[in-house]
Order: C-alpha cells, then sequence, then structure tokens
C-alpha cells in the first residue's frame, strides 16, 4: 500500500499540440479511494493510464509510495488495474485469469492456489474457478476482473469505469459491494469514472478533470456544496445547478428576474467588480412557494418529473427579458401541473461565479 | 442482402451451385480419371466405367520415372514444414512490430515485404540458380526451404499483421500490467488469440510450398525434386498416360486438402473462443 503523487504530469499525443493531461498535481493518500470523474475527452482515462505506466508522460513525474516511476514500466510498478471490458483472457479459465499474475511473478504453485481461492471466496466465484469468461454473465466477468485484480495484492488499484458495461440494477449492487471491498482490503484506489453519482457514492475524494486539467478534488460533500468553478457546479449534481447570468450591479444584491438576491458585504464588493457573475442555485435549493413580491420570481410550470419521493419541476421564467428555464425540486406526488402559474423562492446557498468561471463567494 | 425475395434467394442459389459446380467438375474428372483404364481415359468422355485400382499401382512402383513417389513425398514434406516453420517464426515477431508496437515507417516496411512479390520469379532465377550452385546447394532440399521461406514471408506478414491488430489491445495491456515479458505477451496472450489467423497463414504457407513448382524444377531437376515434379514425371512420351497422371494429380493433392481439414477445424475452434466481452 502506498500513496500517490501526480507531480505537474502532463500528457501530450504525439501529433497534437493540446495535452491530453495538463500538469495534474494530485496527492493520493495511503489507502484512499480518490475518484477521477469528468465529461468525455477530459483525459480521465489518460491521467489513469499514466499511473499505470501504459501512456509516456511528457512532463512532470509520477511517485508510488517513495519511488518515482515516471520512467517505470507498468510490470514494475506494483499495480493491478480492472479495466472497462474486463480484459479477460479469452483461452484461460477463471482461475487462470486471476492467477496469470502470480504466475509471471514466479510465485510456488499451492501459493497461487490458495490465493486464488481466497479471492474467489471473497467475490463468489468459487463455483465457476474453470470456466472460460465466454460462459460467464457481465457481472462475473466484472467480479472475475476484479479478483484478478485482488489476488495480486498491488500497492494501488486502478479501476477504469469498471461498472459502467453492467445493466443499471447490478451496477447499483456492484458499487456497494466495491466499496465495501476496497474498506476492506485497505488499498489506495484510483477509479475513472463518468458517472457523478459513482464519484459522489464512492469516493473518499472526488477529482474533477475538464480538457486535461484538473478542476477541483476535494470531499464529495465539500465538491457539492462549495463547487471551486463554475464547470464543477454544473457538472456535480442531478438535475445540474441552476446556472444563470446576472448584472454585477452595485453589489448590494443581484438580480435573477423580477427576484432580488441580497449579498453580504465582502461577497457583494467582489460580485460589483463585474458587469456580468453567473448566480448558482441548485434544484434542492429553491422552493415553490406563495407569490412575495420581489423576493419571489414568477413563472409558468413546462415540465413535471415526479419521481414518487421527489419531483423536479421545470420552469420558465423570464430573466433579462429572455425566457429560460429554472429547475426546482418539490415534494414527491405534487399537485402541480403543466402551464400553472407559480412563484419560485430561494430557501438555501447561492454560488456566485466571476466571468472566468472562479468562485467568488 | 437484407430483404429475402425468395425467387431472388433462389436463383442467387442456383447461379451459387452452377459456379461451385464448374469449379468442382474438373477435379471430379480428375478423381474419375484415376480409377480408369487409359483407353477409356482417352477415349470420348464415359461417366459409367469399370473402376480399377491398376493406376494407383503403376505410380506406387514407379517404374517409369526415375523419381520415386516416397522420395519425391519426403522432400517435399521437409520443404513445405521447415519453410512454414522458419515463416512463421520469422513473421510472428515482425507483425507484432507492425502492428501492436509499431516501428517508425512501418508503412514504408510493409510495402518493402510486398514489393519483393513484385519481381517476377522468371526474371529472377538465373541469378538464383548461379547462387544456389556457387553455394553448392543444387539439388538439395535446403535451397527449396530457404526460397519457399523468402517466398511466402511477405504474405505471412501481412497475414499475420492484420491478424495481430485484431487483437483487443486491453489484453496486451492487462497482460503486461501482470507483469508478463513481451515473449509472454506474445506466447500466453496475443498467440492463442490470433490462433485462427496463424492458422489461416500456416495453412496458406503449406499450399503455395506444396504446389510451387518453378523453383523445383529449375533448380532440382535431378536430386531434392518435390512432389509437383513427380506428378510432371507421369507424363510419357510412349502411349497414353492421361489416367495415370490423373491418380498421380490425386494423390498429390490429398495432403494439401488434410492440411487445409486441420487448419479449418483449429479456425473454427478459435472463432468459437469468443471475444473479450
Amino acid at each position: 500500500m502506498a500513496q500517490v503523487r501526480y507531480d505537474e504530469a502532463t500528457r501530450i499525443y504525439p501529433g497534437t499540440d493540446i495535452a491530453a493531461v495538463d500538469r495534474l498535481d494530485l496527492d493520493i493518500a495511503d489507502g484512499e479511494f480518490l475518484v477521477v470523474v469528468g465529461p468525455s475527452g477530459s483525459g480521465k482515462s489518460t491521467a489513469l493510464r499514466m499511473l499505470a505506466g501504459l501512456e509516456f508522460i511528457d512532463n512532470g513525474s509520477i511517485h508510488i509510495g517513495e519511488r518515482d516511476v515516471t520512467l517505470v514500466p507498468p510490470k514494475e510498478r506494483d499495480i493491478a488495474m480492472v479495466f472497462q471490458n474486463y480484459a479477460l483472457y479469452p483461452q484461460m479459465s477463471v482461475a487462470a485469469n486471476m492467477g496469470f499474475a502470480l504466475k509471471q511473478q514466479g510465485i510456488p504453485k499451492e501459493e497461487r492456489q490458495r490465493r486464488v481461492a481466497e479471492a474467489a471466496r471473497i467475490l463468489d466465484l468459487e463455483p465457476y474457478l474453470e470456466r472460460k469468461p465466454k460462459n460467464l454473465s457481465g457481472g462475473q466477468r466484472q467480479r472475475v476482473a476484479m479478483g484478478r485484480a485482488i489476488v495480486r495484492e498491488p500497492q494501488v488499484f486502478l479501476m477504469d469505469e469498471p461498472l459502467s458495461n453492467l445493466d443499471a440494477k447490478l451496477r447499483v449492487q456492484t458499487r456497494t459491494q466495491l466499496a465495501d471491498l476496497q474498506a476492506d482490503l485497505g488499498v489506495t484506489t484510483v477509479y475513472v469514472t463518468h458517472d457523478q453519482v459513482e464519484a459522489m457514492t464512492l469516493g473518499d475524494r472526488v477529482a474533477v478533470l475538464e480538457s486535461g486539467k484538473l478542476q477541483q478534488c476535494a470531499s464529495p460533500r465539500e465538491m457539492y456544496s462549495r463547487p471551486a468553478n463554475r464547470f464543477v457546479a454544473g457538472f456535480i449534481g442531478s438535475p445540474a445547478m441552476n446556472l444563470l447570468e446576472v448584472d454585477g450591479g452595485d453589489g448590494s444584491g443581484v438580480a435573477l428576474g423580477s427576484m432580488t438576491v441580497p449579498l453580504d458585504g465582502e461577497v457583494g464588493r467582489s460580485v460589483g467588480a463585474h458587469p456580468s457573475v453567473t448566480l448558482g442555485v441548485r434544484p434542492e435549493h429553491l422552493a415553490l412557494v406563495p407569490s412575495d413580491g420581489d423576493r419571489t420570481l414568477p413563472g409558468r410550470v413546462s415540465v413535471v418529473e415526479d419521481l414518487g419521493s421527489e419531483a423536479f419541476v421545470h420552469i420558465d421564467v423570464e430573466h433579462r427579458g429572455e425566457t429560460t428555464q429554472i429547475v426546482v425540486r418539490g415534494e414527491g406526488e405534487s399537485d402541480v401541473r403543466r402551464d400553472d402559474n407559480v412563484a419560485i423562492g430561494l430557501g438555501g446557498p447561492i454560488h456566485l461565479f466571476g466571468p472566468g468561471g472562479e468562485r467568488l463567494n | 442482402m437484407t430483404e429475402s425475395n425468395p425467387i431472388r434467394s433462389f436463383l442467387l442459389g442456383l447461379l451459387t451451385w452452377f459456379i461451385g459446380l464448374l469449379f468442382f467438375f474438373p477435379v471430379f474428372w480428375m478423381v474419375l480419371n484415376g480409377f480408369k483404364e487409359e483407353a477409356d481415359a482417352n477415349t470420348d468422355p464415359k461417366l459409367f466405367f469399370d473402376p480399377t485400382l491398376d493406376r494407383y499401382r503403376d505410380i506406387a512402383s514407379g517404374d517409369q520415372g526415375l523419381l520415386s513417389f516416397g522420395e519425391a513425398f519426403t522432400n517435399s514434406a521437409w520443404a513445405v514444414i521447415v519453410s512454414t516453420i522458419l515463416v512463421l517464426i520469422l513473421a510472428v515477431p515482425a507483425a507484432y512490430a507492425l502492428s501492436i508496437r509499431p516501428v517508425a515507417k512501418w508503412r514504408d516496411v510493409l510495402f518493402f515485404f510486398i514489393s519483393t512479390k513484385f519481381l517476377p520469379i522468371v526474371a529472377a532465377i538465373l541469378p538464383l540458380w548461379i547462387i544456389a550452385r556457387e553455394l553448392d546447394i543444387l539439388n538439395t532440399r535446403l535451397v527449396l526451404i530457404v526460397l519457399y521461406t523468402a517466398m511466402n514471408l511477405p504474405l505471412a506478414v501481412w497475414m499475420l499483421r492484420s491478424f495481430f491488430q485484431e487483437v483487443p489491445r486491453e489484453l496486451i495491456e492487462a497482460a503486461q500490467l501482470d507483469g508478463a515479458s513481451l515473449r509472454g505477451q506474445i506466447t500466453s496472450v496475443i498467440l492463442p488469440i490470433a490462433a485462427p489467423g496463424l492458422a489461416a497463414t500456416a495453412l496458406l504457407c503449406v499450399i503455395f510450398a506444396w504446389n510451387e513448382f518453378f523453383l523445383a524444377v529449375q533448380l532440382n531437376p535431378v536430386d531434392g525434386s518435390t512432389v509437383p515434379i513427380w506428378v510432371t514425371s507421369n507424363v510419357s512420351t510412349r502411349g497414353n498416360f492421361l489416367a495415370r497422371l490423373s491418380a498421380a494429380s490425386t494423390v498429390a493433392t490429398l495432403p494439401v486438402l488434410i492440411a487445409g481439414w486441420v487448419a479449418q477445424k483449429r479456425m473454427i475452434r478459435g472463432l468459437a473462443m469468443g471475444a473479450i466481452k
């Protein structure tokens, strides 16, 4: 087990000018579960493959424990990786798949069998040890891929969207098992996903990547309640945070349609410094309330997504002379219907971002 | 062809059978002729006749030519098997270096390989003969082994390269992370997955080497001659020889058929192994 450190690690693919991963700085503690999340093309898989040794590091360095592994080949890094498509060796049985790495290390047969049996027990794979991968279900294959990583007892687990090939129900179930397993084993884990629910539920910390640049690395709760910039604010949370351009004004408050949101002194001053800023409010921090002058915002309901326990109400409002949509979380089994005229009130914290996307409050 | 018009597919089926039979008929006629008396084989085409194994006895005794079947078969087997093994041993690393971890200028390298096939072999035969004579390897198995290896290598590299490219990259990466050496990656991951391709490549090399005539007849007319030359030795200047030649050709075809059958089993088993998901 070991901590992992990316130090200004950069990857520029040959034939391109733009860095796929741009001066990435990350410190991952021993035993930590770090989830790297981002949209497609954000460089998250590249970052993982750099740690695996499958991508060349053009600049900067990567350390595993005390060791600089920047130029160390994959097999000497003592890491195990779970691939998105599992990459099981099709001609080998489950047991042979799991024992392959141990065999390469020259570990004696009895020891190999013992460790494979142990991993199979943890993952409920005991009945399938002699089967070939093609005779397994998707979930079983996923577990074999996990087992192949576990038997090695590596310093770091790398996981590249390991759940994305499972169906929705199995994915949720496996997610829980995975979190449990990682906590039991206590092995440092770097997990790449585009699914923010996985990121929020699995990670001790979450790192958000966009265009190869680290946007924020924080605990899921902090990421959610204090997004560092506009991108993170829009990316984390489902449904997404309402983000609206508003006039900076004199800094005493910002106008959201006909509603005025008052600002505190210091925040007001930084907002007042810009002609235009972005106001962000999460759907659950808005509510449908009785109309109350400039403390509420009138609008017309366009869509109601009733999920039973809660309902997301999409409301068309007039803001800066244009019609925009705002999502409000309401109670489940709501009586609100399309075309109802409603008023929106603020019931929680707001987020303010400057013209460059940086957080102001 | 997504639409299934019954008349259309019937006509297509008919056409397919017609073309198939058109190709098969000469082979069928050859096999048939091998069981005839010379007189029957040379007169009007006869479908019904008294079959005889005499022609096979004739070619087995080999009284007419200098070269016996046994000798020719042994020479062919040596040239074919050793050259095919050499081709695979050389082509596997070459194909790896041109597909999975491409060397610089891999396109040029690939083109170079195939460009060696541009030269008509007739144009090269005189230098080849002189070189072989200088090295004192005329009329030996060795000269054919070397030349068949060189002849089949470009094709094998091209074929194996395209099969290697089908191997999922993640599997090779997984093997790398699992600590497999380069040789381990090739022997325990790439080759088992590319086995059908390996079988297909080996089969083609065997067929081309087995059927090769020109080089064998030019360089090994006396000793070290191969089966195709033995087949022609059944052509006689005296009397009829069509039935006997047919029997010889049938015998010469059999090993290739067997090789094809073995390789096909291997290919199907490989395909059935399933992809990675």
